[in-house]
C-alpha cells in the first residue's frame, strides 16, 4: 500500500516532501516566523512559475530542458527597462512591457530555436552556452542601448544603465497587491497565483490542440514524427519560441514581485532554477506535464525559502550565510538534475 | 586429400537463446585445402554458428552451447575470440576492421608489429622498444603477394577502393601466423563483380597453400565456382553437406528454402486485373537497404508479398514510398502521381504504412495506446479533433471510441486504452502500430516485417487481421518479409527483391527452387 503510493508519486518527490516536513520542523522549533515563511513561499511560488512553465515547451518539442531561457529573459528585461524609460506605470506600465516582449522574444526564440535545429542531440549544453553568451554579449548592450530615464542610467555618466533597477513607483507587486488578502498573518497574493494559474491552463490548451499534439510527437519520437508527416524542424522551432516567450513574460512577473529589473550578470543562472523545479516536480528531458511545474516548483521555492533562514540559524555567523546560501540551492538543483533521467 | 583428417570438425552443434532452439544439431568439417560453402536464409543459423566458432561472448553468456568442437584431431575449448586466433581460426569480416589514417602495412601488422630495441628499450624494457619497420614491410608485402595484389604497402587505407580494403583484411588474417581455418562472412556483399571475382582467385590460391576456408553467401553462382562442398543449414536444422560436383544450383537453392507452407485459407480473392499503384525505378537511400531501381505494380485488392534476404533492400522500397527515407522515381496511385519524400502527401493519398522498426519508428513509448493510434490522423486529417473559435482541442470522446474499436478487433491486451504503449509486449505493440495504421483509413497498406518478434498467437492474429481487411474492405494490403513461408502462406504475389533490384515476381504456388534462385538474384543476372 505504502509502496505504491510512493511508486505513484515518485521517490524523488517523496525524499523532497520529507527532507521539507524537516525543514518545516526545524524552523518551528528555531521559533521562526512561520507567517511570514509562508507568504514568501507563495510569493516565490508564483513569481518563479512562469519561468518554470518555459521547461515545458522545450521539453515536448523534444529539446530536452531549456538551458537557454536567457535568451527570453533578455527579451523580457530589454521590453521592461523600455515601459519604465517611457514611464508608464501601473497596468499600463506592465502590460507595455509583457506585450512589447512577445515580438522580441518571437525573434529571439526564432535565431534561438535556428541554432537548436542545427546541433540536434546536444540542444542542453549548447543551450547552456548560449546563455552565458547572450547574457555577457548584454552586458555590452546595457551600457550602449540608448535609454535616458535618470532612474534608469547612471546618475554621474549620464549614460548606461544601472544594476538594479527599482520598480517602486512604476509596477512593483502590481501583480501580487491583486485582490490579496489576509489569512491571520499570512498574505496571499491572489494576483500573482491567478498569473501563474492562466499561463498553465493556456499552456494546457496548447498541449491539446492539433500543434499542441504534433509536437508532444516529436518530442517522444523523432522518427515517428517523420514518419506521421509532421515537420520536426517547424514543431522544434515552434517548441523553442514558445519557451522563449514564457521567460520572457516570466522575468517580467518575476521583477514586478521582486520590485527590480536585474541586468548584467543577474540572468547568467537563472536558468537552473527553473530546471531544476521542474525536474523536482517528475517531469524528465522528453517528458513533462503542467502538474510537474506546479508541484515542481512549490516545492523548490519552499525548500529555499524555508532552508536558508533555518540555515542561517544554525550557523549565524556572517559570511556562513551566504555560503549557505549556495550550498543549499546548488545542492538541491544537483540532486534535481541527477533525476534527469526520469523515472525507469 | 580425403585421407587428410579434417583441420576443424564441429559435431551436432545445439544451442539454445533463453529456450529458443537456433541451432539442433549442425555438424560441419573442413579440410586442409578446402573451401566449404555454407549456406542458408537470413536466420538458418549460420551467425550463430559463427559466433560459436569464435567464442563470442554472447555464446557463453547465454548459457554455452552443446555439442563436440575438435582442431586437428583434438577437442578444443574456445571461449574468447583469442582463443579461436591461438588455434588458427581467422575471420575477414563483413565490415572492414581498418584504420582509414594509417598504412596498409601498418592495419596488416596491427598489435603483432615486429619489435626491434633500441637505446631506450634497452633501459626501460620492452614497452619501450621501436616498431621494426623494414621488417613489417616485408611481411605486408608477403602476404599481400600471396593474395595476387600488387600494391604499394605504404599506401594509406583511407580512400583505397572497396575491394581494396576488403583485400587488406584479408592478408592481415593470413599474416597471422599459423592461421589454418580462415572464414568469409559474405565477403563478396560489398565488391563489385570483378572485385569479386578476384576475390575468389585469391580464395583458391589460399585453399591452395593448404587453409581450410568457410566460406559464407547466399550468391549461389558463387558457391558453384568456388567450393568443393557445400552444407545447407535451414531453421536451425543441419540439411545437407554434399559434394559441390553432385549437385547444382537448382538443388541448393530448394534445399535452402524449402519449407512446408501452411497456407492460411483465403475464402474470397479479393485481387483484380486492374493496377492501383505503379512504381517506377524507384530509388531509395536507406542505409543497409539500399533500392537501387525498381519497377513494378500493384493491383487493386491483392495481396502482395515482398521478400528476399536481408540487405537486400525489400525493406527500403515500403520506406521510400512513404516518405520516410529519401527516394527517387515515379509512384502513381490511382492514376495520379505521387508527391516521393513528403509522408503527408503519401498518406493524404490514402497509402498508410506499418515500419519494420516498431520501436524506432512506429511507436511514441512513452505516450498511450488512444494517442499513439491517432496522431498521424489529427496531424494530417483534423480529424479527431473539435474545433473552437481560433483553436482546436482533441476530441478525447471520439479518441475514446476509435481506441476501444481496435483494441477488440485486434484484441490488445492492455489495462486500457491509456495505458502507455511501452509497457505492452511486442505483439501487442505491432497490433497498436497496425491500429495506427488503420486508423487512417488508407486505400493501401504498407506492413513491413508484421511478425517480427512476436509470439505465435499475436502473429496469427496479425496476418488474419490483414487477410480479413484484404477480404472484407476490399483494402490493397502489402507486406514485406524476410520470412519467405509467412508470404507464402498469405500472399496472392510474391516479388522478390535482390541486391536492390527486383529480381522477378512469381505466385504464392511458385516452387521452391524458383524462390530460392530469385533470392540468390540468379534470375536477374540472366535477364541483362
Amino acid at each position: 500500500m505504502v509502496k505504491s503510493y510512493i511508486e505513484k508519486i515518485g521517490l524523488p518527490r517523496v525524499i523532497i516532501i520529507v527532507f521539507l516536513l524537516l525543514l518545516i520542523l526545524a524552523a518551528f522549533l528555531q521559533g521562526q516566523n512561520m507567517s511570514m515563511l509562508t507568504t514568501d513561499v507563495l510569493v516565490r511560488f508564483g513569481m518563479n512559475g512562469i519561468l518554470t512553465l518555459a521547461m515545458v515547451p522545450a521539453i515536448l518539442c523534444g529539446t530536452g530542458l531549456n538551458f537557454g531561457i536567457a535568451v527570453g529573459i533578455i527579451a523580457g528585461l530589454v521590453s521592461g527597462i523600455w515601459s519604465i524609460d517611457l514611464g508608464l506605470t501601473g497596468l499600463t506600465g506592465i502590460m507595455f512591457a509583457i506585450c512589447v516582449s512577445v515580438p522580441f522574444s518571437v525573434v529571439f526564440g526564432y535565431l534561438y530555436g535556428k541554432l537548436l535545429n542545427a546541433v540536434k542531440g546536444s540542444e542542453m549544453v549548447v543551450g547552456t552556452y548560449v546563455g552565458y553568451s547572450v547574457v555577457s554579449l548584454m552586458c555590452i548592450g546595457w551600457l550602449v542601448l540608448p535609454f535616458k530615464s535618470p532612474t534608469l542610467v547612471w546618475p554621474i555618466a549620464k549614460a548606461g544603465l544601472r544594476n538594479t533597477i527599482t520598480l517602486d513607483g512604476y509596477y512593483e507587486k502590481i501583480f501580487n497587491n491583486f485582490l490579496s488578502f489576509q489569512i491571520g498573518s499570512v498574505t496571499i497574493p491572489t494576483g500573482l497565483l491567478l498569473v501563474f494559474a492562466l499561463a498553465c491552463f493556456i499552456m494546457f490548451i496548447f498541449s491539446r490542440t492539433k500543434t499542441g499534439i504534433a509536437m508532444k510527437a516529436v518530442g517522444d519520437n523523432n522518427m515517428y514524427a517523420v514518419a506521421a508527416g509532421i515537420n520536426v524542424n517547424k514543431m522544434r522551432m515552434l517548441g523553442t519560441i514558445i519557451s522563449t516567450v514564457l521567460s520572457a513574460v516570466g522575468i517580467i512577473v518575476y521583477a514586478q514581485a521582486f520590485g527590480f529589473y536585474q541586468l548584467y550578470q543577474a540572468p547568467l543562472n537563472m536558468a537552473f532554477m527553473p530546471v531544476a523545479a521542474v525536474l523536482l516536480g517528475g517531469a524528465s528531458t522528453n517528458k513533462v506535464k503542467i502538474s510537474h511545474v506546479v508541484i515542481g516548483t512549490l516545492l523548490f521555492q519552499a525548500l529555499i525559502t524555508i532552508a536558508l533562514p533555518v540555515a542561517n540559524q544554525i550557523a549565524p555567523e556572517g559570511g556562513l550565510a551566504e555560503v549557505s546560501r549556495l550550498i543549499v540551492s546548488n545542492g538541491i538543483i544537483l540532486y534535481a538534475l541527477t533525476q534527469s533521467g526520469g523515472k525507469k | 586429400m580425403d585421407m587428410q583428417k579434417p583441420i576443424l570438425e564441429l559435431k551436432n552443434i545445439k544451442k539454445e537463446y533463453y529456450g529458443n532452439k537456433v541451432l539442433k544439431g549442425v555438424s560441419l568439417d573442413i579440410y586442409p585445402g578446402e573451401i566449404h560453402c555454407l549456406v542458408g536464409e537470413n536466420g538458418a543459423g549460420k551467425s550463430t554458428l559463427m559466433n560459436i566458432l569464435f567464442g563470442m561472448s554472447v555464446i557463453h553468456e547465454t548459457g554455452g552451447f552443446e555439442g563436440e568442437f575438435i582442431i586437428e584431431g583434438k577437442p578444443a575449448v574456445i571461449k574468447t575470440p583469442n582463443d579461436a586466433l591461438e588455434n588458427g581460426i581467422g575471420m575477414v569480416h563483413q565490415e572492414f576492421m581498418l584504420i582509414p589514417g594509417f598504412t596498409i602495412a601498418e592495419n596488416i601488422k596491427l598489435n603483432r608489429e615486429p619489435l626491434k630495441n633500441n637505446a631506450l628499450s634497452r633501459v626501460f624494457g620492452k614497452s619501450m622498444k621501436s616498431l621494426d619497420t623494414e621488417k613489417m614491410k616485408s611481411d605486408a608485402k608477403e602476404s599481400l603477394m600471396k593474395l595476387g595484389m600488387d600494391i604499394d604497402e605504404q599506401t594509406i587505407v583511407k580512400g583505397l577502393p572497396v575491394g581494396y580494403m576488403q583485400f587488406v583484411e584479408i592478408a592481415r588474417e593470413i599474416d597471422k601466423k599459423g592461421v589454418k581455418v580462415l572464414v568469409f562472412d559474405e565477403p563478396t556483399a560489398v565488391l563489385t563483380e570483378s572485385e569479386a571475382d578476384k576475390l575468389l582467385e585469391a580464395m583458391k590460391h589460399l585453399a591452395a597453400e593448404g587453409i581450410g576456408i568457410l566460406f559464407i553467401t547466399h550468391r549461389l553462382d558463387e558457391v558453384m565456382a568456388v567450393s568443393k562442398r557445400i552444407t545447407v543449414i535451414r531453421d536451425g536444422n543441419h540439411i545437407q553437406t554434399m559434394n559441390t560436383c553432385d549437385t547444382d544450383v537448382v538443388k541448393i537453392a530448394e534445399l535452402m528454402v524449402g519449407r512446408k507452407v501452411e497456407k492460411i485459407e483465403r475464402k474470397v480473392n479479393a485481387s483484380s486485373d486492374e493496377d492501383i499503384m505503379e512504381i517506377k525505378n524507384l530509388k531509395v537511400s536507406m542505409p543497409g537497404e539500399l533500392v537501387k531501381g525498381v519497377s513494378f505494380s500493384i493491383k487493386k485488392g491483392e495481396i502482395l508479398g515482398i521478400g528476399g534476404l536481408a540487405g537486400q533492400g525489400k525493406i527500403g522500397i515500403a520506406n521510400g514510398i512513404m516518405g520516410v527515407y529519401k527516394a527517387r522515381g515515379e509512384v502513381t496511385f490511382e492514376g495520379k502521381p505521387i508527391k516521393l519524400n513528403d509522408p503527408q502527401a503519401s498518406m493524404s493519398a490514402g497509402l498508410s504504412f506499418v515500419s519494420e522498426d516498431r520501436r524506432g519508428v512506429g511507436l511514441l513509448l512513452g505516450m498511450s495506446i488512444e494517442e499513439n493510434m491517432v496522431v498521424p490522423s489529427i496531424y494530417n486529417f483534423k480529424k479527431y479533433l473539435k474545433k473552437f473559435l481560433i483553436f482546436t482541442q482533441k476530441d478525447t470522446k471520439a479518441i475514446r471510441e476509435n481506441a476501444l474499436k481496435y483494441i477488440d478487433m485486434l484484441d490488445i491486451r492492455c489495462t486500457g486504452p491509456t495505458q502507455p504503449v511501452m509497457r505492452l509486449s511486442g505483439g501487442n505493440q505491432q497490433k497498436v502500430c497496425i491500429a495506427r495504421a488503420l486508423t487512417l483509413e488508407p486505400k493501401i497498406i504498407f506492413v513491413s516485417e508484421p511478425t517480427r518478434g512476436i509470439d505465435i498467437g499475436a502473429k496469427k492474429i496479425v496476418l488474419e487481421t490483414l487477410i480479413k481487411l484484404n477480404e472484407e474492405y476490399g483494402m490493397t494490403v502489402v507486406i514485406t518479409s524476410s520470412e519467405l513461408a509467412e508470404l507464402r502462406s498469405v500472399c496472392d504475389r510474391i516479388a522478390i527483391i535482390s541486391e536492390g533490384k527486383l529480381s522477378g515476381i512469381l505466385s504464392a504456388e511458385a516452387s521452391d527452387s524458383e524462390f530460392g534462385l530469385l533470392m540468390s538474384g540468379i534470375n536477374k543476372k540472366g535477364d541483362e
